[in-house]
Formats: C-alpha cells, structure tokens, sequence
C-alpha cells in the first residue's frame, strides 16, 4: 500500500516546495512514483478542487483517510492575540493551526518541512509581528504548537527538516525512508533534524578551505577568499551538506561567492548582527569553528596566517584566480 | 442572488480566497481574499539596509530573485551606486531564469491541468489533453521538470542555489564567471532551448517571436499541431478562453532588464485605450479601504505608507491593500510587459478582445521565445576578468526604490534609512495589483472584474474561475508578504 502524504503551507514562502520540484535524477514526480508515496494533496501539485480538498481534511480528522505523513512547510500563525486570524484556511473561517493540530493527531508521522515549520523561521524575526511559531519548537526551544512532549502516532517526534530553503534531496531522503520503514529515532539529532544532513558541517567540502585554512579572507563580494573572518559566514559551525550534496547542479550558498548564514539553526533569523559582518571582539571572530578551543584557534591562526602563500594572499582578495597552484615562483620573479 | 465562498485553491502560490454573488447563474459580484498575513514590513523596521537582502527574498519561494533584484536596486539607489556590467548582466541571467522556469511551471504545472480534470471528459480530444497534462500523471510533467531543473543549473552557477541567495548585491553579484564556466552557461541555455523548441513550441524561438497578428498565430497552430503551445490554442478555442476573464485593460510595466543605456529590454510604460504612456511611479497609491489594515485618511505613496494591521472590521475583506496608479486599477504581467514593449501580436490581440485567459497565456509562452536568445546574448557578454561587483558604501541617511519586474509583473519595494537602519520598507508585489480589494471608490481590482459576468450556471466548484484566477499566475505569498 502507498505511503500517502498531505502537504500544508502556513506561514512561509512556498520555497522549499519549489526547490522540492529541483530534484533530479530522477524528477520529484517520478522519484515520488517508484517509491510508492502518494500525494494526498499538495498545493502546487494536486488536481482536486475546493471542495474534494475540504472534504479530503474531513476524512482524515474522521479517520475515514489513513494518512502517513503530515508535512507542514511555513510557520504556525497564531496572531493577531492567539487568534489564528493571520491565516485562516481559505473557504472555512477555521484558523489553519487549529487545522494543522488535529492532522497532526491523524498523521502517522509528521514533518516540519524547512526552517518555519520547523522552528518558526525567518517568519519570527524583528518583533514576530505574525506570532509565529514552529511545530514542535519556537526557536530553540521545544514546545511550539504541539507542546513540548508530542509524539506522532508512529512515536517519532516531529522531523525537523530544517533549513531556509530545504535541499530536495532532504525531503525526498527522509520520505522514502520513512516510506521504507526505514527511517528511526536514531536517525535525528538532539533538534530532531535528519543526522544525514546535521552529521556534516557546511565547512565540509567547501572549495575555499584552502583559504580558510592559512586565513586569507576575502573582504568584499565577489573575493575568492575564505569568508569567515569579515563577511559573516558560518560553514565552519553551520550544521549541513550543502558543499558535500551541492544545489542545482553544483552551486552552495559558498560556492554562489556569499556567506552561509546557518539556516537550518534556530535562531538564524536574528544574528544579533548585519549577517555579512564577522562579529568580533579584539580582531578575533565571536564565533569559531566546531568544538575548537579559542586558545588553539587563535594560536592556529597566527601561524598559518604567518605561513600563507603570496598565491592565496594575492588570490583571496580578487575576483578570479590570479596566481594559479604551482606558478609561485614564475609570479614573484 | 446566493453567495459562494471558494477556497482554498491549489496550483497558484499561496492561499486564496473567493467570495462570488452569483444571480441566475452569471457572477455579479466577486471580492478576493488573501488569507495570509506575516508582516515583513514590520520585520524590516530597524534592521541594517542590507539585511533586507537576506529578508525580502523569503517573502516568497517562486519570486525569491525578483525580490533580491528589488531589494538590490533599491539599495544601490540609496548609496548612490550602479552594478559593474558583468554585474548587470549576470543579474539579468539569473532574474530571467526564474522568470522563465515560473513561466514554465506555471504553463505546464498550473495552467494546463486544469483541462484535464474530470468535468471536460466528455470534451473532444479529452483523452489526449489528459494523457499530456492530467496532474501529477499527465506525460509532460516529468519532462518538463527535468528540463527546468536543468535549466535552473544557471542559478546553481552565478547565484549559488534557487531560491534565496545572496549572490545579488548592489554592486552586482558575488560570483565571478569563467571562460568555461561561460561556455557552460551556454550549453545549459542550448539545453533550454532545446525542450522548448521540441516540445513547447516545435519550431524555432525566432519564429515564436515572428508571429505578429492573430492570424499568424491561427497558422501557426494549424503547422505545427504537435506542440503543447498549439494544443493548447486548440483547448482555448474549445472553451472560448478569449472571451474570458477580461479586467479594466489598463497594463503597467516598469520595464524589465535594465540594458547598457539605462532603458530595458522590454519597455517601460501604461497602456490602455489603444496607447502607451509615460509611467510616473510617484503616482502611486495604496488604498486601505477595504483591507484589514489600519487606514490612513488619505491613500499614501509606499514612501510614507505603513501596514498595521486592524481588527476584523465590515468593510475590510482582504489582507492585501488596494494599490492604485494615479486612482486607476492596473493590470501587471507578462501581457502587460509585451504591451508596453509594443509586440505586434500581443497588440493584435488585446486590440481586438481586450486583456483575457488566452492572451495572457499567450504572452507568456511568448516571453519564453523572447527572453532566452537575450539571455544567450547576455551570456556572450560577459567578459571573464572583469568586475562582478562594485563594493558597497554604508548609509546613515537616504532612501531607494527597487522597481523591477517579476515574473508575475510589477514588483516594487520602497526603503527609507535613517540613522543606519531601516526605518520604514514598503513592497508592493505584482499579486497586490492584480488581485488587489475594492478601494474607497468601490473600484475592484482586476481579478474581481475579471470574474465579474462570468457564466457560472449552478456548478458548486465551477473550472472556468480556475482558468480566469490563474491565467493571472498569482503569487499570494507575495501579495500580502
């Protein structure tokens, strides 16, 4: 029997659904046929009209419709004052978290798609003028809609697929495992996140590694350079594949020549800081890599920085590769 | 009279709401609701300018470049700065190849499903329509999905991943391109072409671009009857879709893709009654009469408009406000940029029927023809080498516009700093002018009067709304924000 999905969208941009239809090899449609899972409903996908919708909800909250997995993209809308009236289902007068908890009652498994449904999101930022929040957390925090000890009826918590927007391969991942019956608690981090994505940081397979590592830091937009120590980025803590899985065909926030601004985090939407700046105190940066003590950090940095090849210094602060690997010498004479 | 509420809809972006007065099975009254509300004008207040470049684009996931380019302009407007040229070329490849791939998915994945839906089985050639276009079943789907995945290996290139990047600054974009990587920007537009000119069109792009009458586009379909542009001139026929969905026919463009000289390549301008003038964005206003926003006594320009949201009120019925260009309702898009650009088969058609489902199909799909041999000249441009990207200045004072055009029309986004942050940002999306709420002269915006006098008969879910609302290719997402 199909694995059967009901894809809602609350308050978000509709992105990670649209990056969704970026899978390749093979297409989301076909990747979606041959593992058996069918789309109940989708929004930007499905055929049924109004009416076949309203009454597809009616079935499942009845549970005349058996539905495996409840995947909610955008964050909860609880404004204005708890009442839900920033977004209410179109064609009911039903604020759409009500809708969304008791699908989430039904669903044998519930996913939050990307970093709004996952944990409020880019929605909550300034003053959370919606009074936004996540399924299962608000920000760091569990609790969100379901509250802090939910469960689905499989006995997973919900999935946070996080990130601003999700890579197709994240969603499909985790859908056909779930589909297979192959997909367990072990399978997430201590946010929920899928551990296929959060094992790996963004700093994994970024092609300027070289730069980062003798510190030759890029200054401006368009420097080839590392982009840690001015331009704010975040790979060497941000929790993701995105350089080892690249985006359409090859790119990575990196790769694309800006800073990772770690937007499968709670919290990213508000870095207490301009997002392309490198806070820092005394010229060294606020945040430092991954589980590296400060005191190796900054001693590493000075000799490399000490040690960095004219070749990188030269090539970190242009906009294509000035001296390339091994003409040194031939550069300098 | 009876009352219908329709809603929700799927395959347009976003949550819409409809309510119809219906009278002896025609529409007589139609109100359009944008149920959603986010405030990302108020997540903006007080944030440093260029944070805006990380916030505005996840207003919306399909139009995420439009808003980038937006929030781009209106910045390098404020520090008083133009992108490089290469600069300004790879900021046109990547906001056409989002225009085009939501061209594309909403032909393909929006549009044409809905003629395959069980109320035209008795239609003839039905078998057929639903073989190619049935939803998530049809044969174009995954043909159509693997060519725009490929295709957007262009935004994987020069910005980095689609949607939301960070590649478009003021002063250009941060990736620099090589001379294989421009070679390879060319294969993959090769590529584009290809799908296009096997399957959409059948025939060259240039002689997409050559049609210049109604009749040259009747011929066209009789020659080549296997394309999915021809089948669906064939399904509008059918269903007389020329004949439906007709607004006020007034059709702004700011222009789009900004050119060496300071003009566009497709022009700027208004249109209506037969002409084109001068477009005078200063004339804009938002009306807020009809929303649930707290209104002002006077409609304001987005320079000093606010979004506060209000209650529940009588008259309000929207979440979305009631842009205005100089008090009149305007109609954005694709037909509304080739008007204003003055193609001689989108003027033969709107001359005649006026703006309708057909024609803004049509202008679309012709989009696609027009804008990927530009693209192929933009892509032999850009010289290796060269700057990508002017550095940017910081601004304690001032303010910008970012006037572009998305794929579904007009977008524009007004920011005024003071002190070093924003201290007020107004966006105005191309769905606010299309499927914008009555004003306080009880005008309707153009989706209203394009439902208005529609033939509904007593069907409880009838497909013809689902033509008109999405011939207009509406972002909801966008529209309130």
């Amino acid at each position: 029997m199909s694995y059967r999905v009901l894809w809602l969208q609350s308050g978000g941009c509709g992105g990670c659904s649209l990056s969704l239809l970026n899978a390749e090899s093979p297409d989301l449609l076909t990747t979606l046929a041959i593992n058996d899972i069918e789309l109940l409903w989708h929004p930007s996908l499905s055929e049924a009209g109004t009416a076949e919708f309203l009454q597809l909800l009616e079935d499942i909250e009845q549970g005349r419709q058996k539905l495996d997995a409840l995947c909610l993209e955008g964050s909860v809308m609880m404004g204005p004052n708890g009442s839900g009236r920033f977004h209410r289902l179109a064609g009911t007068r039903r604020p759409m978290f009500d809708v969304i908890r008791s699908l989430a009652g039904q669903a044998r498994h519930c996913l939050a798609i990307g970093q709004c449904a996952a944990f409020g999101g880019i929605t909550l930022a300034g003053s959370n003028p919606g009074e936004a929040t996540g399924l299962g957390y608000h920000i760091a925090e569990p609790g969100g809609l379901l509250g802090v000890d939910w469960r689905s009826r499989s006995g997973l918590p919900v999935i946070n697929i996080a990130g601003c927007p999700t890579h197709p391969g994240w969603v499909l991942d985790v859908l056909c495992q779930l589909a297979a019956g192959d997909f367990h608690e072990s399978h997430i981090d201590e946010l929920n996140r899928p551990r296929a994505v959060t094992d790996h940081l963004v700093h994994h397979g970024c092609p300027r590694n070289e730069f980062y590592e003798y510190k030759a830091s890029a200054e401006k937009p368009s420097d080839l350079g590392c982009m840690m120590e001015h331009m704010g980025c975040l790979g060497t803590q941000a929790r993701a594949d995105c350089n080892i899985r690249p985006w359409n065909g090859g790119g990575s926030c990196l790769r694309g020549g800006y800073a990772c601004i770690n937007c499968t985090a709670p919290g990213f939407e508000e870095p207490g800081h301009p997002f392309t700046e490198t806070p820092k105190i005394a010229g060294i940066p606020v945040g430092l890599p991954t589980d590296m003590p400060k005191a190796w950090f900054v001693a590493l940095a000075s000799l490399s920085k000490a040690a960095t090849p004219q070749r990188l210094k030269l090539n970190a602060t242009a906009d294509h590769i000035r001296i390339p690997p091994g003409r040194q010498k031939e550069e300098e004479s | 009279m009876s009352r219908r509420l329709l809603g929700p809809f799927n395959r347009v972006e976003g949550d819409l709401e409809i309510t119809l007065e219906v009278e002896d099975g025609v529409i007589r009254q139609a109100r359009v609701n944008s149920p959603l509300f986010r405030g990302f004008e108020h997540i903006l207040q007080g944030k440093p300018p260029q944070d805006a470049l990380v916030y505005t684009p996840r207003i919306c996931g399909i139009c995420s470049v439009s808003q980038s380019v937006a929030a781009a302009t209106a910045l390098a407007q404020a520090q008083g700065i133009a992108p490089t040229e290469n600069g300004r070329l790879a900021t046109n490849l990547i906001l056409a190849t989002e225009n085009l791939a939501d061209h594309l998915t909403h032909f393909y994945l929006f549009f044409m499903p809905d003629f395959a839906r069980d109320a035209y089985r008795n239609q003839p050639g039905f078998d057929a329509t639903a073989r190619r276009f049935k939803a998530q079943q049809g044969s174009a789907a995954p043909e159509m999905l693997a060519a725009r995945a490929g295709f957007m290996h262009i935004t994987g290139l020069l910005a980095g991943k689609w949607p939301h990047s960070l590649a478009l600054q003021p002063g250009g974009t941060t990736r620099p391109v090589e001379a294989a990587e421009k070679s390879r920007l060319g294969t993959l537009l090769r590529a584009f072409r290809h799908f296009l000119e096997t399957r959409l069109f059948a025939a060259p792009l240039e002689a997409i671009d050559a049609l210049d009458s109604s009749q040259a586009l009747d011929a066209f379909a009789e020659q080549h009857p296997d394309s999915d542009f021809a089948h669906f001139l064939r399904l509008s026929d059918q269903h007389r879709l020329q004949l439906l969905g007709r607004a006020g026919d007034l059709f702004m463009s700011y222009g789009a893709y900004p050119d060496e000289s300071g003009g566009h390549l497709l022009g700027r301008g208004i249109w209506g009654n037969g002409r084109q003038q001068t477009l005078d964005s200063e004339a804009i206003r938002e009306d807020l009469s009809h929303s649930w926003l707290n209104a002002h006594s006077e409609p304001l320009h987005p320079w000093q408009g606010s979004t506060l949201p209000g209650d529940d009120d009588d008259q309000g019925y929207s979440w979305c406000k009631a842009p205005r260009l100089d008090g009149q309702i305007a109609e954005v898009g694709a037909l509304a940029r080739q008007l204003n650009d003055g193609h001689p088969l989108i003027l033969d058609l709107v001359r005649h029927q006026g703006g309708n489902v057909r024609a803004r199909v049509v202008a679309r799909l012709l989009e696609l023809a027009r804008v990927v041999p530009a693209m192929e000249n933009w892509v032999r441009a850009l010289r290796p080498g060269d700057s990508f990207c002017t550095p940017t200045r910081p601004i304690e004072e001032g303010r910008g516009a970012g006037l572009v055009e998305a794929a579904r029309g007009s977008l524009g986004h007004w920011m005024v700093i003071r002190h070093q942050r924003i201290l007020n940002y107004q966006i105005i999306a191309p769905t606010t002018w299309n499927f914008s709420p009555r004003d306080r002269d009880e005008q309707p915006g153009p989706l209203e009067q394009a439902l208005q006098g529609t033939v509904v008969g007593n069907d409880d879910d009838p497909v013809v709304i689902q033509h008109i609302i999405r011939s207009f290719d509406p972002c909801m997402v966008c529209t309130v924000h």
